[in-house]
């Protein structure tokens, strides 16, 4: 099959299958989850299974990958609860809105991987022994890692393809997970939200509320969800021909969004790690001279699509000043699909989506999608007095969906101090 | 003469040639370069060579030729400029050239080299926050005087931080000071962790200072929780 130069439309119902372009058995690359089970056999560590009911997902390697529905431990993002709040609420209202149960832990550290990618402060054996505690955490309540963020989500991969490769750093990380008294613990696929996202995107599609047949998005894949530790990242023969990760695409398309392609779709967003944080000239001249305005030229799409914590921040950040130099266009809303999703299933766009949050104009895109922002912001400004009227209380998940009532001021939260 | 060929000029050969055997001695070198065909591959996708004075190609070229004086000047300078996005992994060698950034940078803090500390000036807060707090860019750090670029969303955020994180759902989210709430036996596991794996002595290296508020901040919960720190 030759790839095709338009984008084709993934029919609703696709079943997982093998890409047309085979490797020869003796040329296929390892299968890291068969060696993270060989390792299980032979009692190196313990194998967290995936737990079912599970979707059969394809990857990159004509593979194919499970991807648990529910009982997931969520293995939050720094760079997402911390300022980009909304994609990490939308990601567990779309679980609730599809029954799907799940554990949000708080025995869970970052992978701290974003500072390590910064400033080289670690070394393999910690970033090993990082991930490795929060396995045996997770496997401890017998949910399944479900990864938020893909640069967590990669490193995790390199960390398992370091643990599968040398016995001496198995024994290292061992022996640090035994003086706190934890077994190591691999679980038996490494698996990204979005993932799941691609797994449940029919169902989502049922549920949607909002016509998106009008709204353009351009996508941009994030690097450390397909480019560390390759084969088994989504790739779907309906997609791209196979030839480019599925993830993000195929939701945007399940939802009825036209997907819009352009020309510097494999650039990084120009994060950089250690440049969004302290040299941020970088970021922002890349994400806008090499994506934001490749897109708004080639596609002009009424927003931009991604799955990643560090993908978001710098798209949408860098955008405000260079609004300031004249003559660069700018101003495309930058969204996760998860946030995208939510709205289309009728999330509120402030309680749920957070978006006052972002930085990037979301309101012509909300109004494009019959969203009465107004309407749902003074909804929330109404929240927040009220909030601000009860020290101590918080938003719940029915105030969220539902009529606003004062809630009650939650014990935990006076415990914690309101940290 | 430059700076860099200056101070170069005044390190022994044996001491770049002690850093250069940290490099290949580290675990992961060997399924990081096997040669370079010097293709430039690496430096067509490489979102660093856009902006800088930086190859990808120029690195793997000069640590497969065990050019040791390269290797050095590499070190103590545009391995910091690396965005570790890992396009780069596209070498039809099958090389990691944003891998073997990453150890020659950790080389370069672990020895405590003058440019990994100019490097991560004004970065040491984070440093401290992701190792003391798990988690890394927490609510309190929007500030408008640090992200003045990210425009009028910074000012709002700070100015209404509090109320702001309560006016969400998750329970584990409202909070200020870190992402979401870590549990303390969670932290404590997280300090033992850098203690056991050399994390703090790298931290030495680097920032005396930081090092010892670290500890500080450390060493309480760890004799709490009854764990011998020597
Ligand atoms: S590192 Fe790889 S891609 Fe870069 S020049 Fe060498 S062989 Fe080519
Ligand atoms: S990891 Fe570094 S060297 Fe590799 S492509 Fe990215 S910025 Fe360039």
């Amino acid at each position: 099959m030759a790839i095709p130069i338009n984008l084709p439309v993934v029919q609703p119902g696709t079943q997982a299958r093998k890409g047309n372009f085979a490797r020869r058995p003796e040329d296929a690359p390892e299968n890291l989850r068969e060696r993270t089970l060989e390792l299980g056999a032979k009692g190196e560590w313990v194998v967290h299974r995936v737990p079912e009911p599970c979707v059969e997902v394809p990857t990159r390697s004509n593979g194919i990958k499970r991807v648990p529905l529910q009982h997931t431990w969520h293995h939050k993002s720094c760079g997402q609860c911390g300022h980009i709040p909304g994609y990490s609420t939308s990601i567990f209202w779309l679980h609730r809105k599809l029954g799907l149960e799940y554990n949000d832990p708080r025995d869970q550290t970052s992978c701290t991987a974003w500072n390590y990618y910064a400033s080289a402060t670690s070394n393999q054996a910690a970033q090993a022994a990082v991930a490795m505690r929060n396995f045996a955490a997770a496997y401890e309540t017998g949910y399944f890692p479900q990864i938020h963020c893909a640069t967590s989500y990669g490193h995790y991969k390199e960390v398992r393809a370091e643990m599968v490769h040398h016995k001496e750093l198995r024994e290292q990380v061992r022996g640090i997970l035994a003086k706190m008294g934890k077994p190591l613990v691999m679980p038996e696929e490494i698996v990204h939200y979005s993932e799941w996202v691609y797994a449940v995107r029919h169902e989502i599609a049922k549920r949607k509320v909002l016509d998106l047949s009008q709204i353009t998005v351009t996508v941009h894949p994030a690097c450390h969800y397909y480019k560390l530790v390759q084969e088994d990242a989504i790739y779907d023969p309906d997609v791209y021909g196979g030839q480019r990760t599925a993830v993000v695409t195929a939701v945007a398309q399940a939802l009825g969004a036209t997907v819009g392609d352009y020309s510097t779709w494999f650039d990084c967003c120009g994060f950089g790690f250690r440049h969004i944080l302290v040299q941020r000239d970088f970021s922002r001249s890349f994400a806008v001279q090499r994506k934001i305005e490749a897109m708004r030229d080639e596609v002009n799409p009424d927003v931009t699509l991604t799955h990643d914590t560090g993908c978001v921040t710098t798209l949408d950040k860098s955008q405000f000043a260079a609004q300031a130099h004249q003559g660069v266009k700018a101003a495309i809303p930058v969204l996760s699909e998860a946030q995208f999703a939510a709205l289309g299933m009728g999330a509120h766009p402030y309680r749920v989506c957070q978006l006052h949050w972002h930085a990037a104009d979301y309101r012509p895109l909300l109004e494009k999608m019959g969203i009465d922002w107004r309407e749902r912001w003074r909804e929330f400004e109404d929240d927040v007095e009220r909030l601000k009227a009860n020290p101590g209380s918080f938003l719940t998940w029915e105030d969220a969906d539902g009529e606003w009532a004062v809630p009650a001021a939650h014990p935990d939260h006076v415990k914690h101090g309101g940290r | 003469m430059t700076e860099r060929a200056q101070l170069a000029s005044q390190v022994p050969d044996s001491e770049k040639e002690r850093l250069f055997n940290e490099v290949k001695a580290d675990l992961r070198f060997g399924d990081y370069l096997y040669g370079c065909y010097e293709c430039g591959i690496c430096v067509a996708v490489c979102p660093s060579a856009r902006f800088y004075d930086f190859s990808p190609r120029r690195i793997a070229q000069a640590v497969a030729r065990e050019d040791v004086e390269l290797v050095w000047e590499q070190m103590n300078g545009e391995v910091w400029e690396c965005s570790q996005c890992f396009s780069c992994l596209l070498c039809p060698r099958g090389n990691n050239p944003g891998g073997i950034i990453t150890i020659m940078r950790e080389v370069a803090v672990k020895n405590g080299l003058h440019s990994a500390q100019q490097a991560l000036e004004g970065y040491t807060r984070i440093i401290y926050k992701i190792m003391s707090t798990g988690t890394q860019v927490s609510p309190d750090m929007i500030r408008p005087e640090a992200f003045p670029d990210w425009g009028p969303t910074a000012k709002e955020t700070a100015d209404n931080l509090e109320v702001w994180r309560r006016a969400m759902p998750p329970d584990t989210m409202h909070t200020t000071s870190a992402s979401w709430e870590v549990d303390d036996k969670t932290l404590t596991e997280l300090y033992l962790i850098w203690h056991l794996s050399g994390v703090l002595d790298m931290i030495k290296a680097l920032d005396e200072s930081l090092h010892m508020i670290l500890v500080d901040v450390m060493e309480e919960k760890l004799e709490e929780a009854g764990y011998p720190l020597s």
